[in-house]
């Protein structure tokens, strides 16, 4: 296996999709080349990042704010 | 909703008109909510669908190149320019606010093709197969997309002066 191959692969094997066989070929890959080692630990930090910087500072919309917004449209319509 | 909207366009009055198109869409289809399918999540499925709607209809402005942001390779497929540790964790990095309206802004220079696919997935937490339908095209394509998206934003993160403080 090449750098190239696992970078190629790198998202199937965070995904737990490789076969066994392939995986372990990827952690021997790993465990001898440490700029591929970097390449995953950095890769791993940018989602990481990406969901922090994208998430709602309020949080999640709750359940019950979309129902009472339903319930309005539904009685909205009614009164058309 | 408008917070899902002003993410995956830049402009604020799109994303206010996004949400408006959404109510409207809620409204015309509420007789076709399925009521095993949580509220919240059909709501968010017609706001996102809207924001999409509302980008496609932008006119795009020039792109970065994908293919410039993505890993280079020596003929016997080691990395031509090897890559290192990050001198900060992600943790630390993202207790500078300064510093999470940079990442914000290097996710908004991916090209629109690819930061949607990695908002869809990794933000909205939408699976393979409902972003797959949602941008209609395979479930291979949404994977090729995605892992690139993220490794084009890996390289223009990594390329922040912060990073390597």
């Amino acid at each position: 296996m090449t750098c190239r191959d696992l970078a190629d692969f790198l998202m199937a094997y965070l995904d737990d999709e490789l076969p066994a066989d392939q995986r372990a070929s990827f952690s021997a890959h790993l465990d001898e080349c440490p700029p591929c080692l970097a390449y995953l630990k950095t890769y791993e930090e940018t989602v990481k990042l990406g969901k922090s910087v994208c998430s709602d500072p309020q949080g999640p919309v709750p359940d019950d704010v979309p129902e009472r917004l339903i319930q309005a449209i539904l009685s909205a319509r009614e009164q058309n | 909703m408008l917070a899902v909207a002003r993410r995956f366009l830049r402009a604020e009055e799109d994303a206010r008109d996004a949400v408006q198109d959404a109510f409207l869409s809620a409204f015309r289809a509420i007789d076709r909510f399925e009521g095993d399918a949580r509220l919240s999540t059909w709501l968010h499925r017609i706001v996102v669908n809207a924001a999409l709607m509302k980008l496609r209809s932008r006119q795009r402005k020039p792109e970065i190149s994908i293919e410039e942001l993505l890993p280079k390779y020596l003929e016997d497929g080691h990395h031509a320019d090897p890559p290192s540790l990050w001198q900060r964790s992600a943790e630390s990095l993202l207790e500078q606010h300064e510093l999470r309206h940079a990442v914000r802004d290097q996710i908004d220079r991916l090209p629109d093709n690819y930061r949607t696919v990695l908002l869809l997935r990794d933000i909205e937490e939408f699976t393979t197969d409902e972003t797959a339908q949602i941008l209609d095209v395979t479930e291979n394509a949404v994977k090729i997309r995605l892992h690139r998206a993220r490794q084009a934003l890996r390289e223009l993160i990594g390329a922040l002066p912060e990073i390597q403080r």
